[in-house]
C-alpha cells in the first residue's frame, strides 16, 4: 500500500505544550516557519537541524520557554524586547567565527518589529547578517494585554485604541514593515499568512535558501485580542487574503518596479499584463472578514469608517502597483 | 619579546582586544571611545585581528549582538562610553543574568545633561547594581592589564560574569603613556580558549537561554549572580597572582600608597589616584601624615581589603567623581557599609570633584585636606563636599 509523503516534515521543532491561548494562530506560524526551515535547511545544507532561533519578547516568546520548561528543539535565545535583529547579528557573527553552516532565524511580533525593534531590525538588515526575520503580525501588543502597535490596522478595538463618543478606535493606517523591509534591498521579503499554509512555508523556505537576509511578515489570528472565535483562526485568515485586507506579495532586492503578487482566490477576479497581476476584482466585501471579530464590531454602527477601511486598503494595493475593486456587501 | 612604546589608553584597550582574540566585537563609536573601534577595524582590515566586527546602528544593539555572540559561546568584546553605556543599561541586566562573559571597555565619561564629553565615572557607576564586575584604571598599562585580566575572571567558571573596565575620557583615553605590550604566546597562556559549558547556540545539542522565569525561580536565578560575585573575590586575586607570575605587574583589590602610619588616607579611583599619590609626597614633605588609597576593583565590592584598609587610619577622605543626589558619592555609601558594623572605624569624608571634566588639582585636593583634617581634630565637618565649585556663577 502506497503512504502519500506528508505535506511538509514531521520533525517537529515548536513542542506542544507550550502555553499559548486556545485558538492561536501565532503557535501555528510558528511551528510552521521552524518545519519549513529545517526543510530548507536540509536541502541546502544536508542538515536539517542547521538553525539557531533569536526570539523578541512577546507573547510567543513567553509561552515557549517558562523555565524550567522549554518547548524549543532548536538553538533558541531570547535577549529582550527591541533587540531580536541584533541579537540575531551576534549570534550569526559567531557561528561564521566557528564555521558553522546554517543559518539565524529572528523572531518579532509586530511590537517587537514595527515599533520598538525597527531600529535593530534596520540595522541587520542593513548589514546583509545571514538571517531571516519572521515578524509574527497579530496586529496589536498582545503580550501585555492588547495595546495598539503600528501594525494595529485601522477602525480595530485595542485597550489603547478604544472606540468611544469621540473615537472610532484605531485611527491610524497600518504600516508594512515589509515594505520598509525591502528598501533596504534585501534578497528577500515577503508577506504571508496561515490562511495560506503552501504559500507561507514556500515564502519560509525560499527566504531560509536565500544568501545574505530576508524579512518574512506573516498575517497570525489573535483570538483573544481579536475577540474571534478559536476554531476560525485559519478561515479569518483566509478571509482577511480572499477580501484583499491581506495581500500576499514578495519582493527581491528592493525591486519594486516587479513585485510577485499572489492571486487571492475567493472568486477574485485577476488581470494580468506580461504575467504581472495589474488589477484584482475582489468579490468577498471586506464586511465578510471584520464581521467574524469583535474587534470590528463597532465599526458595523459606523459604514463610513469602514468605507475609510476600504480607502486604505486600496492605497496599499496602490503601492504595490495593483488596482483593486472592493465590492460594498449591498453588491 | 614584549614590545614598549608609548599610546593612548584607547588604543591600549584595542590592542588589549587583539590580543585576547574575541571572535566577536560589535561597538558602536561614541566620544571619548571612538579609537577603540577605529583601531580594531585596523587590525580586522589589516589581517591582524581574525574577527567579526559587527558596526552596529546603535550601543543598544552593540550589547544586544555581543550577548547573542556570547550565548552561541564566543569571546566577545565591546567599548563605549556615558550615554552609550546608558543605552546599553536594560541589556547588562541581561547579560550578567546570562551569565556571559562579555567584556566592556568604558572611556569614563559623564552624563547629560548638560551634555559633557569630559570625564567622570557617572557612566559606570550608574551601572554598579547590573552584576557587572567593575575595574578601574589609572594609567594606560592598567587599562590595557585590566582588559585582560577582565577576561580571565569573567570567563573563570566559577564566576561566569561580564566585566567592564574603566579609564578617564581624555585623561587616558587622548593621552599618550608608555605602555607595554605583552607577548601574544603567554597571554593565550594566560587566557586560554574559552569553551563555556553553559553557553551555546549548537544544533547539535540544544539549549533554549534566556528563558521567563516565575517568582519560583527568579531570586535563586538572581541569587546565582550574587554568588558568583562574591566568588569573584578569590577569582581576581588569583588572576591578579597569575598576571603578576606572567607579565611581572603587580595589580591588588586595593592599592595602597604611604598608608602604614598614616592619618589621613585618601581613597579614590582612576588616573586620579596618580594625582593624590604625588599629593600625598607633597604632604609627607610637610610632616602630615598621609597616605593614598587605589580602588582597582569597585565590582564585587573589596569589603575585607576596605575594613583593612579602614584600620589603618582616623580619617578616609573619600574622591569621587560622581554623585548620588541627596547621599553623596557611591564609595561614600559602600564604605558607609563596608565599616557602619565594625566595633573601630574611621571618620569618613566624602567628595564630589572632578564632574564633567574639571580639573583637579593641588589646589582642589588642599581644599579636600583642610576639610579632613577639621574630621580629624574633632572639630564640625561637612559629610558631603562639592570640591571647587565656581560659587560666583552659581
Amino acid at each position: 500500500m502506497a503512504v502519500r509523503k506528508p505535506p511538509i516534515t514531521t520533525r517537529e521543532y515548536w513542542a506542544p505544550g507550550h502555553a499559548a491561548c486556545a485558538g492561536c494562530g501565532c503557535a501555528t506560524a510558528l511551528k510552521l516557519a521552524t518545519k519549513a526551515f529545517s526543510e530548507a535547511m536540509e536541502e541546502k545544507y544536508g542538515d536539517p537541524n542547521a538553525f539557531a532561533i533569536a526570539q523578541a519578547t512577546g507573547c510567543m516568546e513567553v509561552v515557549s520557554a517558562v523555565f524550567p520548561y522549554t518547548a524549543w528543539k532548536v538553538p533558541w535565545v531570547h535577549v529582550a524586547f527591541e533587540n531580536a535583529a541584533a541579537a540575531a547579528s551576534g549570534v550569526e557573527a559567531a557561528w561564521k567565527k566557528l564555521g558553522r553552516k546554517g543559518k539565524i532565524l529572528a523572531i518579532g511580533g509586530d511590537g517587537g518589529t514595527a515599533d520598538i525593534g525597527l531600529q535593530a531590525l534596520s540595522g541587520m538588515l542593513e548589514r546583509r547578517h545571514n538571517v531571516v526575520y519572521l515578524m509574527y503580525d497579530n496586529e496589536a501588543y498582545m503580550n501585555t494585554g492588547i495595546q495598539r502597535s503600528s501594525s494595529t490596522p485601522y477602525g480595530a478595538w485595542t485597550t489603547t485604541s478604544p472606540p468611544g463618543k469621540y473615537s472610532i478606535g484605531e485611527d491610524k493606517p497600518k504600516k508594512w514593515v515589509a515594505l520598509i523591509a525591502a528598501a533596504h534591498q534585501i534578497p528577500y521579503v515577503a508577506t504571508a499568512s496561515i490562511g495560506n499554509p503552501f504559500d507561507y512555508v514556500r515564502k519560509m523556505k525560499k527566504a531560509a535558501k536565500v544568501d545574505g537576509p530576508a524579512f518574512v511578515q506573516v498575517h497570525c489570528t489573535c483570538p483573544t485580542g481579536w475577540k474571534s472565535p478559536l476554531e476560525k483562526g485559519v478561515e479569518i485568515a483566509r478571509l482577511a487574503i480572499e477580501t484583499g485586507v491581506w495581500p500576499l506579495f514578495e519582493i527581491e532586492n528592493g525591486d519594486f518596479f516587479n513585485i510577485k503578487i499572489q492571486a487571492p482566490g475567493g472568486g477574485a477576479k485577476v488581470k494580468r499584463e506580461g504575467g504581472k497581476i495589474v488589477a484584482i476584482e475582489f468579490k468577498k466585501p471586506i464586511e465578510e472578514y471584520l464581521k467574524l471579530q469583535g474587534r470590528f464590531k463597532h465599526l458595523f454602527k459606523r459604514p463610513e469608517a469602514i468605507d475609510e477601511l476600504r480607502e486604505q486598503i486600496k492605497a496599499m494595493w496602490k503601492v504595490l502597483g495593483v488596482d483593486v475593486y472592493l465590492p460594498k456587501p449591498e453588491e | 619579546m614584549p614590545i614598549r612604546t608609548v599610546m593612548k589608553a584607547n588604543e591600549a584597550a584595542a590592542w588589549a582586544a587583539k590580543l585576547a582574540k574575541p571572535k566577536v566585537i560589535a561597538a558602536f563609536p561614541i566620544t571619548p571611545s571612538t579609537l577603540i573601534p577605529e583601531k580594531i577595524s585596523e587590525f580586522v582590515a589589516n589581517g591582524e585581528l581574525d574577527a567579526e566586527f559587527i558596526k552596529v546602528e546603535s550601543e543598544h544593539s552593540a550589547i544586544s549582538a555581543c550577548v547573542g555572540a556570547s550565548a552561541a559561546g564566543v569571546r566577545t568584546f565591546t567599548a563605549t562610553a556615558s550615554q552609550g553605556l546608558a543605552l546599553m543599561h536594560e541589556v547588562l541586566f541581561i547579560a550578567a543574568g546570562m551569565r556571559l562573559p562579555i567584556v566592556i571597555a568604558v572611556g569614563n565619561r559623564s552624563l547629560s545633561a548638560p551634555i559633557n564629553i569630559w570625564n567622570d565615572w557617572q557612566d559606570t557607576i550608574s551601572e554598579r547594581d547590573t552584576g557587572w564586575l567593575q575595574f578601574y584604571a589609572e594609567n594606560n598599562q592598567e587599562a590595557l592589564d585590566l582588559i585582560l585580566i577582565a577576561f580571565k575572571v569573567a570567563e573563570d567558571e566559577r564566576v561566569l560574569l561580564p566585566a567592564m573596565v574603566g579609564f578617564d575620557a581624555f585623561i587616558l583615553t587622548h593621552t599618550v603613556e608608555p605602555v607595554e605590550i605583552p607577548d601574544q604566546e603567554v597571554v593565550d597562556e594566560f587566557l586560554g580558549e574559552y569553551e563555556p559549558k553553559h553557553a551555546y547556540l549548537d544544533p547539535a545539542r540544544p539549549i533554549t537561554q534566556g528563558t521567563l522565569a516565575f517568582p519560583a525561580h527568579y531570586m535563586e536565578a538572581r541569587y546565582t549572580v550574587w554568588e558568583a560575585n562574591e566568588n569573584a573575590k578569590k577569582v581576581i586575586d588569583e588572576a591578579f597572582a597569575e598576571f603578576e607570575k606572567k607579565f611581572g605587574r603587580k595589580y591588588s583589590k586595593i592599592e595602597e600608597y604611604r598608608t602604614d602610619d598614616a592619618e589621613i588616607i585618601f581613597v579614590t579611583m582612576g588616573s586620579l589616584a596618580g594625582t593624590v599619590k604625588e599629593y600625598v609626597d607633597h604632604l609627607r614633605e610637610k610632616g602630615i601624615k598621609a597616605g593614598a588609597a587605589k580602588l582597582t576593583v569597585y565590582r564585587p565590592f573589596p569589603t575585607e581589603e576596605v575594613r583593612e584598609l579602614a584600620k589603618k587610619a582616623k580619617v578616609l577622605a573619600l574622591l569621587e567623581k560622581n554623585v548620588t543626589f541627596s547621599v553623596g558619592g557611591a564609595l561614600f555609601q559602600d564604605f558607609s557599609r563596608a565599616l557602619i558594623n565594625q566595633k573601630e572605624k574611621p571618620i569618613l569624608v566624602d567628595f564630589i570633584l572632578g564632574l564633567g571634566g574639571r580639573d583637579v588639582t593641588f589646589k582642589e585636593l588642599d581644599e579636600v585636606l583642610e576639610i579632613s583634617k577639621k574630621a580629624l581634630a574633632g572639630e564640625e565637618f561637612d559629610e558631603v563636599n562639592w570640591i571647587g565649585l565656581r560659587k560666583e556663577i552659581l
